[in-house]
């Protein structure tokens, strides 16, 4: 969901004068920012969705394997670590933004990305293991649900990577512009949100898969 | 019809089973197919339309032209799922007829159920939607303009992704709930389900992109004075409904993925081996499904209420405690969706729990027919063909909700449950709760959009012998379902002694038919002959939309409305305000300018969705990355629109009432 064209009003008020940050200050910036929200509103349905499938099938193994004997929970923090700074750095991303420093932006931004793909290596690389193991996602039910589950955040997490590299493009290009501020605030809370996604599959899955499985 | 069109490998298909052969019903479909595509692509170069058809519609992001592109779209759905109706209607007229095989019937029953939902009765509504919500309250486009192109552009792919099924490689055939396991690559091996899974998966997107549109739009985008609780009825039930979609389609977007993913890629997710759990399905499907329901029927509440209050000359009664009822409408519309399948063994605790919320549903429902009664006392009530159509959903859509509440008893169900009688009773709300609604806004609101109203003589017959056909269609088969005649049941034998009320049902369902041929020779009758009007507020209006010219300009309002009241216009008419435009008012309009980028984005879902039925993987791959360079481009694109110049404005607004001079 990238900038829209006005069609009310281009300013709120003049920018320069505005107290308000560069991401706020045209109406379509924030209805751009408020849309952004409703749409996470329904992406958080689509994962409650999948956790409620995986709650479900979780223990059905099928005679295949089970959690205990595929997790690699060293690897699995490592990456739960690589994915909580992303966000931290991604934080530190926006507060460079409201400082007005582009350079601060795009570096944290960097920073953000390297250890966003950082992450994916490592869950391709989970997932190679697995298979490797013999636990596919034809295999059984519980892997079907975990495979889609995992995937589909991994998923997030890839296309994030390709769009922001697109939001760093025109940050390079336009500098800071209520258009841009707006992109980049809004691939922010898209960033904390897989972020926040993947404390529930570490909870829900790997911990709850040791203790339990 | 060939149903072996298994086999269908990557790359690998049998080009003799590509089309679907051997039935002459389908046979005459694809000549006529061929037909209507030669037909329109040389009247459109014959008359040079090309240009004005891509300029002037493809590429519109205009909220009242993608409004009338989804209506077009949605007749057309209309006629399609209703050829199936009467395909059906006419193999059970008789028994052990052999007009249609167990399989094709299989196949239109489905085709029907998605098409008449999702392609026809969703589009509909959000057709007048974008036609009115924006007019209602008083802004110039919806929030994204252009995204709204885009949802139009996915679901029109999705629609024809699902309608090209019947030619090409087969329809599905599971029924429009598409239950597994029946469902699945094992008892369905053909790619007909294919063409569900994905076909609706694109839709879908499309149709969660309008919810999250709409809600910015009216949060953000009302006029000055347009308070949440100064909003017209049908904006207040379109917000709901849209929430509603943000809240239930992400579930069918999971359901469908993992179905998509049981049956193209061999996981577990609901198949009956490798742990996979059948009534997993049921339960996604119908956690959307229930409230799909009410995503449909709460607009076509709304277009009720602003029809009655119109045509009664009176305000809305209980306002507040209509927008309270959508509201718990809305809400237990979520705590429902066990009662679809009461006798799939939840076992009598839950049952009943799921019994009482769908009780509790009908109180809402009842507040709000109490309402609409009551708006009409005392009022100074004109039989239009639109208020009638209102009028007839009141004890239509009753005899419909008392039948619920038997439905909804979990004891009693399973004696209905699989029947006939089930099938009556949804057709007997969603009809005269969707489908009388729709007429209703289009007799309505069409002099808004075209200048000039439809035929009234003619919407009469169009009414009579929808009514008719509709309880002459739809009455006996309550009786059939206590009877036990089983729905989806392609015939059944002469000793039931069901024949005499199947065939009062087809003949009801013939007369039905021409009431909708009613309808389709109205539109036409009034397009070439009816008096071009150009009335502002030919039914003397009370929301907002009626305070603009008719047609309305591409700008909707010259000078946004201020809000004084409820009923905004008739607040504006008896207080004489607001009325004129003065020449110093008229500002210069900024207006976003017109893209192609969703029609090519619908143009490679649809291409990838097509190879993805086909198990074709790298194609669809590659037609995916169309996709992701559509999203690309659209995140580069920094087109600011453009402005229309005051003297443009007064020079439009002079054609319809009198630009004063300056005040100063």
């Amino acid at each position: 969901m990238s900038a829209q064209v006005n069609t009310a009003h281009s300013h709120i008020s003049d920018p320069g004068k505005s107290k308000l940050p560069l991401e706020y200050q045209t109406l379509q910036g924030q209805m751009n920012i408020l849309g952004f929200w409703i749409f996470l509103g329904a992406e958080i349905v689509l994962f409650a969705t999948l956790f409620g499938v995986f709650g479900v099938l979780g223990t059905r193994y099928a005679g295949g394997p089970q959690p205990s004997d595929i997790y690699m929970i060293k690897e699995v923090l490592i990456q739960t670590v690589l994915l909580l700074t992303s966000s931290f750095t991604c934080g530190l991303a926006i507060t460079s933004m409201r400082q007005g420093s582009l350079k601060g932006l795009i570096g944290w931004m960097v920073v953000t990305l390297l250890l966003g793909a950082g992450f994916l290596v490592m869950e391709i690389n989970e997932f190679a293991h697995y298979v490797h193991e013999g636990a596919t996602m034809q295999t059984s039910a519980y892997l079907s649900s975990l495979f889609v589950l995992l995937g589909t955040h991994g998923l997030h997490v890839t296309l994030g990577i390709g769009w922001a590299i697109l939001v760093i493009i025109q940050l390079l290009q336009r500098g800071l512009t209520p258009q841009t501020a707006t992109k980049t605030f809004i691939i922010g809370l898209y960033w904390h949100f897989l972020d926040v996604i993947w404390i529930f599959i570490f909870t829900f899955v790997y911990l709850k898969g040791l203790v339990v499985g | 019809m060939d149903i072996n069109i298994t086999e269908v490998r990557l790359m690998n298909i049998k080009w003799d089973e590509f089309f679907v052969t051997g039935d002459p019903l389908i046979l005459g479909a694809q000549i006529s197919i061929v037909l209507a595509i030669v037909g329109i692509v040389g009247g459109l170069t014959y008359f040079k339309k090309w240009k004005w058809l891509w300029k002037e519609w493809l590429t519109t992001v205009d909220h009242k032209r993608i409004g009338i592109m989804y209506i077009i779209s949605a007749v057309l759905m209309f006629f399609r799922g209703g050829m199936d109706g009467l395909l059906m209607k006419a193999q059970t007229s008789r028994p052990e007829l052999n007009f249609l095989d167990a399989q094709h019937y299989n196949e239109i029953f489905t085709t029907h159920g998605v098409i008449m939902i999702l392609f026809m009765a969703m589009p509909m509504l959000i057709g007048l939607m974008n036609i009115i919500i924006p007019l209602q309250i008083g802004a110039r486009d919806v929030a994204y303009p252009q995204l709204n192109a885009l949802s139009f552009w996915l679901f029109f792919s999705g629609a024809m992704l699902f309608n090209i099924s019947f030619v090409i490689g087969g329809s599905p055939d599971a029924g429009w709930t598409s239950y597994f396991p029946l469902a699945g690559k094992e008892f369905s091996p053909g790619i007909g389900n294919n063409y569900y899974a994905i076909a609706l998966q694109i839709s879908g997107i499309g149709t969660l992109m309008t919810g999250i549109n709409f809600i910015v739009t009216i949060l953000k985008m009302r006029t000055k004075g347009m308070t949440l609780l100064r909003m017209p009825m049908f904006t207040w039930t379109t917000f709901i409904t849209s929430i509603l979609i943000v809240a239930a389609f992400p579930i069918f977007t999971v359901a469908l993925g993992l179905m998509m993913m049981d049956r193209l890629y061999g996981t577990h997710f609901f198949t009956l081996s490798g742990g996979g759990l059948d009534m997993l399905w049921a339960n996604l499907f119908w956690l959307w499904g229930h409230p799909e329901v009410y995503i449909v029927i709460l607009p076509a509440f709304g277009i009720y209420s602003e029809v009655i209050a119109t045509f009664s000359r009176k305000r809305l009664y209980g306002y507040n405690s209509m927008i309270l009822s959508i509201v718990g409408i809305a809400f237990l519309s979520m705590l429902v969706w066990v009662h679809h399948f009461y006798t799939m063994g939840s076992g009598p605790a839950v049952n009943s729990v799921f019994s009482i919320t769908t009780m509790l549903i009908a109180v809402p429902t009842g507040i709000k027919v109490f309402n609409w009664l009551f708006t009409m006392r005392k009022g100074k009530i004109r039989m239009t063909t639109a208020m009638m159509w209102s009028l007839a959903f009141i004890p239509n859509f009753l005899i419909g909700g008392v039948t619920g509440v038997m439905l909804a008893m979990a004891a009693a169900d399973y004696q209905y449950h699989n029947t006939l009688f089930l099938v009556a009773h949804f057709h007997y709300t969603l009809i005269p709760g969707v489908v009388f609604a729709v007429f209703a806004a289009l007799y309505y609101w069409w002099p808004k959009v075209f200048g000039f109203r439809l035929n009234e003589k003619i919407g009469r017959w169009h009414f009579w012998l929808f009514v008719i056909g509709f309880n002459m269609t739809f009455m006996p088969m309550f009786f059939l379902g206590l009877d036990g005649a089983v729905r989806r049941s392609y015939t059944y034998s002469a000793e039931t002694g069901f024949a005499p009320l199947f065939l009062v049902s087809a003949i009801g369902a013939v007369i039905m038919a021409s009431g909708f041929v009613a309808l389709c020779y109205n539109m036409y009758w009034s397009i070439r002959y009816a008096k071009r009007e150009n009335e502002a507020d030919p039914w003397n209006g009370r929301t907002l939309e009626w305070a603009t010219a008719s047609p309305v300009p591409f700008y909707n309002f010259a000078k946004l409305p201020e809000v004084k009241s409820l009923d905004a216009f008739w607040h504006m008419k008896k207080h004489n305000e607001g009325l004129e435009l003065h020449e110093d008012e008229i500002e210069e309009i900024h207006m976003p300018s017109n893209s192609g980028l969703p029609v090519y984005m619908g143009i490679v879902f649809f291409i990838a969705g097509f190879f993805l039925v086909f198990e074709w993987h790298v194609l669809a791959l590659i037609a995916g990355l169309g996709v992701l360079l559509g999203l690309a481009l659209r995140s580069f694109d920094y087109d600011e629109g453009y402005h229309v110049t005051k003297e443009e404005v007064k020079q439009i607004e002079s054609s319809w009432r009198t630009v004063k001079g300056g005040r100063n």
